[in-house]
């Protein structure tokens, strides 16, 4: 049979970038495809394991993020409410909060907390999965030098760094290659 | 209420995209072909997902129904 391969470019080091790299990367492999992410630039930050845990999503300059309280809250008396109020009245939270203090973290923990509650997997629940369904993850040679971080400061698990030409090779030897730059 | 008698069955219930389909990859590796798998997912992606998932892969979605916010498909294994 053709061999068939996606190889996904993670470039982006938030939460919500982070996820869709790996739910496409373990998807695809589950459907029988061979997989490979390559993680460049910030999407480093995905498979490191410190940073991992501390990925983010910023209110500000992300017009596109809607005021979602977690079902949770919601559903709690008055701050239910408050929360029902406040998405009536505003479609996202306005640019401005964006610049306060804590905002960043405040939102990363709502949209955590939502996506617990609607049954989305965590990064490192997929990061697991995608292990598992032999999803081949290759740090970039070139942005852990330009960053400092170590093979050692990533997961376990991983292909040894790699440079374009390898990943470029990588996706040609197949007979039917795909690329996602995400 | 489905013709077909489950071999195994997967409840997916609460879980969203794609841990349906990964789990449905993962549950029919324990069975043997021919064997059925009933899959239960409360989400609505699956509905398109889990025939994607079936076509792709060789396995055969024999029933799908739909009851009560459920969607429940039987695959049998190739």
């Amino acid at each position: 049979m053709a061999t068939e391969r996606l190889a996904i470019i993670a470039t982006k080091g938030t939460l919500d970038w982070a996820y869709p790299p790996l739910i496409l990367a373990s998807t695809a492999a589950s459907l029988g495809v061979e997989t490979a992410i390559f993680f460049t630039f910030y999407g480093l930050n995905i498979i490191h394991k410190e940073k991992m845990k501390q990925l983010k999503i910023a209110p500000i300059g992300n017009p596109g993020m809607p005021m979602a309280f977690p079902p949770s809250v919601k559903k709690t008396p008055v701050a239910g409410q408050l929360a029902g109020l406040m998405e009536a009245i505003f479609p996202g939270p306005p640019q401005i909060m964006g610049i306060i203090p804590g905002m960043t973290d405040f939102m990363t923990a709502m949209m955590k907390k939502t996506m617990k509650d609607h049954g989305v997997a965590s990064v490192e629940e997929l990061i697991e999965l995608c292990k598992e369904a032999d999803v081949k993850l290759i740090p970039c040679q070139m942005t852990m030098e330009l960053f400092d971080y170590k093979y050692e400061d990533l997961i376990d698990g991983l292909e040894p760094p790699g440079g374009a030409a390898t990943f470029i090779n990588y996706v040609l030897e197949a007979d039917k290659p795909m690329i996602i730059f995400v | 209420m489905a013709s077909v008698t489950a071999d195994k069955t997967l409840d997916t219930s609460g879980l969203n995209c794609p841990l349906p389909v990964l789990k449905t990859k993962k549950a029919l590796e324990e069975l043997q072909s021919g064997q059925v798998l009933e899959v239960i997912s409360t989400d609505p992606g699956s509905k398109a997902d889990i025939p994607a998932f079936c076509q792709r892969t060789g396995h055969e979605l024999v029933e799908t129904v739909e009851e009560g916010g459920k969607y429940i498909f039987y695959i049998k294994k190739k």
